[in-house]
C-alpha cells in the first residue's frame, strides 16, 4: 500500500517538477539581474512588490489555463477564450457603467444595474459561449480548432456590438475591488483563483469527472463502448472553459476600469495554451494536471514581466519570449522523453522477470 | 489456351511489414481469358498481393512476369501503363464530375492546346457501349447508382489498358441483378482474352464465375485449384487451415448434458434485429447460463450482430426483450444499464485505455454505471482492482501500472475484469483469445464456462473453431451478413459449422 502511494507521488512529482524548475530558473535570473525583484513592502497593510504583482497579473491567465487544461485533456482545444473574455468584459462594463449623482451635494457614482446582476449576466453569456463551442464540437463533431475558431472571430464582433464600438469606462468604485482590491494584505483576485481552483480540483478528484475525462481524452471509442457519456463530459469542458474566460474578462475589466472590445484578451488564448503545455500537459489529451497549468501560467507571466523589466525593446519582446519558450519546452520534452524511456525500460524488464 | 504462356506469373513474392510477413514466397498465375479468384480470410495477404501487382507496395523479393517479360511496378501510375488496371471496392472516382470526365480524367485528348470534349464524350460512350451500358456521358457521375458507377470505373480501367483487370470486392455493395449484370460483363471481357483477378468473400460468386482459385492463408500460398474440382467444404477448410480428417477427429466426443440451457429461461431475445448495410435482420435468443456462439468466417456478420446487440450500431429494425420485458438499446450505455458487457475484438482501439492504470481501467465501466457523483473511493477502487488482478492472474508489479505497458494477454484480462466488476448478466466476448498465449487462452476459456455455470449469459465470437466447439452450448452460424442457421448441443462440431457455412446443412 505504502509503496503504491509512493509510486503515485513520484508520478505527480515528475509532471510538476519541470514547470517548477522553469519558474525557479526564471526567478533566479530575476534575482541577479533585476534590482529589488524580491523586495516586498507593506503599504497601508497591503503587500506590494514584483512577486505579488506577477501573481496578481497572472490571475486571468490562471483562470483560462484551468479551463484550457480540461478542454485539452478531452482531446480538443479552445481558441475562442480571448473573444469570450472580451464579451464578458463588455457586458459587465456596459451594464455597470456608472453615472455621477449628487447625494446631499456630494458627488457619488452609481451603477446602471446592480453589480451582481451585471456579473451574473456576463458569466451566463460566457457559459453560453462555451456551450455553443460544445454544441459544435461534442455534439456535431466539428474539429475543435475550427469549431472554436468561429467564436474567436465572431465573439470579438459580438463584443464590439455590445459596446457599440466604443471603449466603455466604468465609474463605480465597488467594481474595482475585484481586480485591484486587497483582502488580508493580498490582492483579492488571488482568493478568487484559489477558490475556483479548489472547486475544480474537487470536481476532478472527488467526483468521477477526472477519471472520465482522462479516459475520454485517451481513447474516445473505448470510453463510449464502456458506457461513459462522452458527449456530456466533453461539452462540460467547453462550458467550464467559457466560464473561466468570463471570470477572467471581469477581472481584467475591473483592473483597467474599462472594457475595450478590440484589445481585451487579444492573443491571450495562446498564452493559455502555452501555460497548459509548460505545465507538462500533453496536447494529445488524456492525463492532465491542473496545478501544472497554474504553475505554467505563473511561468508565462513571470517571463512577460521579466522581459519588460530588463528593458527588452518593445519591438522584439515577442521574439525574446518565443525564444525562451522554445528553450523551456525543449528542455522539458527532452527530459520527459528520457525519463519516460527509462521508466518504460524498467517495466519491460520487470515484465520479463515476471514471465521468467 | 495451354499452348500459350500464362498472361501473368508471380514467383516467390515476399513482402514484409514491420512485425508481419504479409506475403511469404507466394506464387500466382493468371492465364489469358481467365477469371481467377483469390480467397482467404482477412489478413491472409490478398490485398498485399494485389498491391504488389499494382505498384502500391513494392515487394521485397520475388519476380513478376507479364507475358514473359519481368516487370517491377513501383508506383500506382506504372501498373496501368503496363496493362494492369484495378477497380477497388470503394469506387474511387470523382462523383461531382461527369461520366466522360471521370473516364478521361488525367489523360484528356488535346487539340490545339484545349481539351477535345467531342472526342472525350464520343470515346466515353464507346467505352461504355463495349460493356453494354448506355448512359448520358455528360451527366454527373453521382446521378447514377453505385452499380453504374462501378461500370464507369471498369470502362475507365479497360480504356486505359486491357490485359489484366483486378476487381477488389466489386460486388459488396451491389444487389442481385447488378451482380448478374457485372458477371455478364466479366464473361464478355474474358472471351476477349482479358485476365481477371476477382477478390470476393462471397463464396457463391466464386463458384458461379471463376475458373480457378488461389487460396492464401497467413501470407502463405495454400494452393491453386480448378474451381470445378474443389468443393466448398474443402475451400473453407483450406481458407481457415484445417484438414477435413482433423475435423472428423475433433468432433466433440462427450457433450455436456442436453437442454441445460433452456430450462433456466431466456435472458435476451431479439426478433428481426438488423441494421441496414451491416447486418440483415436476424432472430436470436440467449438463455441464462448459456454460452451462445456466433460462428462464421471473418466479415460474415458475426461481429456486426454483436455490435447491434450492444447498441454500438443502433439497430434500424427489430424488437428486443430482456428477461421478458421489451427494451430499447440505442447506445452502449443503454446496454450496460441493463447488465450487458462487451469486449471488443479490437482490444487496443476499442477496449483498453492504454494511458490509464490497471486500477482505473478496471473500475471504468462500473464507475460509468454509477455515474459522476457516486465516485468510488480510492480504497474501494484498489480493493476491486486487487480482487480481479488476483482472480484473473494479471501479471503486473502494481495496479498503478499503465495498461499500455502490459502484454496482450494481460490487457485482455484487464478488459475482462472491467466487465466482471460490473457483475454483468450478459457478457459479449468478441475474439477474447486473439493474439494471447496458450496459457492465457485456457484461462479465458475456463472463465467463460465458469460464468455460464453461475447462470450468466455469454455471447462468444471466435475465429478459432475448436475454442467455439469447446465452449458453446448453442451456436448461430453467419454467412454474407445473414444468420443462416443454428446448431445446438450434439450438433456442434467443427465439421457441422463448416457444412452449414458451405450450405450443406439446413
Amino acid at each position: 500500500m505504502d509503496a503504491r502511494k509512493k509510486l503515485d507521488k513520484r508520478l505527480i512529482d515528475r509532471q510538476l517538477f519541470w514547470p517548477l524548475f522553469a519558474l525557479v530558473v526564471l526567478l533566479t535570473f530575476d534575482f541577479f539581474y533585476i534590482k529589488g525583484f524580491f523586495h516586498i513592502e507593506i503599504i497601508d497593510g497591503h503587500l506590494y512588490g514584483s512577486l505579488i504583482d506577477i501573481v496578481n497579473r497572472a490571475t486571468p491567465l490562471m483562470f483560462m489555463a484551468i479551463g484550457m487544461t480540461l478542454v485539452i485533456a478531452s482531446g480538443g482545444i479552445d481558441i475562442s477564450v480571448g473573444s469570450v473574455l472580451a464579451i464578458s468584459g463588455a457586458i459587465t462594463a456596459i451594464m455597470i457603467g456608472g453615472d455621477m449623482v449628487f447625494v446631499d451635494g456630494v458627488p457619488k457614482y452609481a451603477a446602471h444595474n446592480p453589480m451582481s446582476v451585471a456579473i451574473l449576466v456576463a458569466l451566463i453569456a460566457s457559459v453560453v459561449s462555451g456551450l455553443w463551442n460544445g454544441l459544435l464540437i461534442a455534439k456535431l463533431g466539428v474539429n475543435a480548432m475550427v469549431g472554436t475558431l468561429i467564436l474567436l472571430v465572431a465573439g470579438r464582433g459580438i463584443a464590439q456590438l455590445i459596446v457599440n464600438g466604443n471603449v466603455i469606462t466604468v465609474y463605480y468604485e465597488p467594481f474595482f475591488y475585484i481586480g485591484s482590491g486587497f483582502f488580508l494584505g493580498l490582492p483579492f483576485s488571488i482568493y478568487l483563483v484559489a477558490a475556483f481552483l479548489a472547486l475544480v480540483m474537487w470536481l476532478v478528484k472527488k467526483t468521477a469527472f477526472g477519471l472520465f475525462l482522462e479516459s475520454i481524452g485517451s481513447n474516445r471509442v473505448s470510453s463510449r463502448f464502456t458506457g461513459l457519456d462522452v458527449q456530456t463530459v466533453t461539452w462540460a469542458c467547453y462550458a467550464i472553459s467559457g466560464l473561466c474566460a468570463g471570470i477572467a474578462g471581469i477581472i481584467i475589466a475591473s483592473e483597467v476600469k474599462s472594457a475595450d472590445a478590440n484589445s481585451a484578451g487579444l492573443f491571450i488564448e495562446l498564452d493559455a495554451i502555452l501555460s497548459v503545455v509548460l505545465g507538462g500537459n500533453s496536447m494529445a489529451g488524456g492525463r492532465f494536471s491542473i496545478i501544472g497549468s497554474v504553475i505554467g501560467a505563473l511561468v508565462v507571466q513571470t517571463l512577460t514581466t521579466t522581459i519588460y523589466a530588463i528593458g527588452v525593446p518593445p519591438e522584439v519582446t515577442m521574439v525574446v519570449k518565443a525564444l525562451v519558450v522554445i528553450v523551456i519546452y525543449l528542455v522539458q520534452s527532452q527530459m520527459g522523453k528520457t525519463s519516460l524511456k527509462a521508466a518504460g525500460g524498467a517495466t519491460a524488464l520487470k515484465a520479463k522477470e515476471a514471465k521468467a | 489456351m495451354g499452348t500459350r504462356d500464362p498472361l501473368l506469373k508471380m514467383l516467390g513474392v515476399c513482402k514484409e511489414f514491420p512485425g508481419v510477413k504479409a506475403l511469404n514466397h507466394v506464387d500466382f498465375e493468371l492465364r489469358h481469358g481467365e477469371i481467377h479468384a483469390v480467397c482467404g480470410e482477412n489478413g491472409a495477404g490478398k490485398s498485399t498481393l494485389i498491391k504488389v501487382l499494382t505498384g502500391v507496395e513494392i515487394h521485397d523479393s520475388g519476380e513478376i512476369i507479364l507475358e514473359g517479360r519481368p516487370i517491377r511496378p513501383r508506383t500506382p501510375m506504372e501498373a496501368p501503363a503496363l496493362g494492369i488496371s484495378t477497380v477497388y471496392q470503394e469506387v474511387n472516382l470523382c462523383p461531382n464530375l461527369s461520366v466522360a470526365e471521370n473516364i478521361f480524367v488525367g489523360r484528356e485528348p488535346m487539340r490545339g492546346g484545349k481539351i477535345d470534349w467531342d472526342d472525350v464524350n464520343r470515346r466515353s460512350a464507346e467505352a461504355l457501349a463495349r460493356l453494354n451500358v448506355k448512359l448520358d456521358v455528360t451527366a454527373r457521375l453521382d446521378e447514377y447508382s453505385v452499380a453504374i458507377q462501378q461500370m464507369v470505373a471498369i470502362a475507365r480501367a479497360l480504356d486505359i489498358s486491357a490485359k489484366i483487370l483486378v476487381l477488389d470486392e466489386p460486388t459488396s455493395s451491389l444487389n442481385k441483378t447488378e451482380v448478374a449484370n457485372l458477371f455478364r460483363v466479366m464473361r464478355k471481357l474474358k472471351s476477349a482474352g482479358i485476365g481477371i483477378i476477382f477478390i470476393t468473400h462471397f463464396l457463391e460468386q466464386v463458384y458461379e464465375i471463376t475458373d480457378r482459385i488461389t487460396i492464401l492463408r497467413n501470407g502463405q500460398l495454400v494452393g491453386q485449384f480448378e474451381t470445378a474440382s474443389l468443393d466448398r467444404l474443402q475451400l473453407i477448410a483450406k481458407m481457415i487451415g484445417k484438414d477435413l480428417e482433423e475435423f472428423e477427429k475433433g468432433i466433440k466426443e462427450s457433450l455436456s448434458d442436453t437442454a441445460s440451457a433452456e430450462t433456466e429461461g431466456v435472458y435476451y431475445r431479439a426478433t428481426q434485429l438488423g441494421q441496414l448495410g451491416s447486418i440483415n435482420p436476424f432472430d436470436i435468443s440467449i438463455g441464462k447460463g448459456e454460452v451462445m456462439g456466433l460462428a462464421g468466417l471473418l466479415g460474415s456478420g458475426r461481429t456486426e450482430s454483436a455490435r447491434v446487440i450492444f447498441g454500438i450500431d443502433a439497430p434500424d429494425s427489430g424488437d428486443v426483450s430482456v428477461n421478458g420485458e421489451s427494451v430499447s438499446i440505442r447506445k452502449p450505455a443503454d446496454a450496460i444499464r441493463l447488465g450487458f458487457g462487451f469486449c471488443s475484438e479490437n482490444r487496443k482501439t476499442e477496449g483498453i485505455v492504454a494511458n490509464l492504470t490497471i486500477r482505473e481501467n478496471i473500475v471504468l465501466a462500473l464507475q460509468g454505471k454509477r455515474g459522476l457523483l457516486a465516485f468510488l473511493t480510492r480504497k474501494e477502487q484498489e480493493e476491486i482492482a486487487d480482487k480481479y488482478v488476483k482472480l484473473l492472474n494479471i501479471v503486473t508489479p502494481s495496479i498503478e501500472q499503465l495498461v499500455g505497458n502490459l502484454s496482450g494477454g494481460n490487457q485482455q484480462k484487464v478488459l475482462l475484469a472491467r466487465w466482471l466488476a460490473t457483475d454483468p448478466e450478459l457478457l459479449i466476448l468478441d475474439e477474447p483469445t486473439r493474439g494471447i498465449d496458450i496459457g492465457a487462452k485456457a484461462e479465458v476459456q475456463k472463465l467463460v464456462l465458469q460464468l455460464s455455470g453461475e447462470g450468466k449469459a455469454v455471447l462468444l465470437i471466435s475465429s478459432e473453431l475448436d475454442e467455439m466447439v469447446r465452449c458453446c452450448s448453442r451456436m448461430a452460424v453467419y454467412k454474407d451478413k445473414h444468420k443462416i442457421g443454428e446448431l445446438r448441443n450434439k450438433e456442434i462440431s467443427e465439421l457441422n459449422v463448416m457444412k452449414t457455412i458451405a450450405g450443406g446443412l439446413n
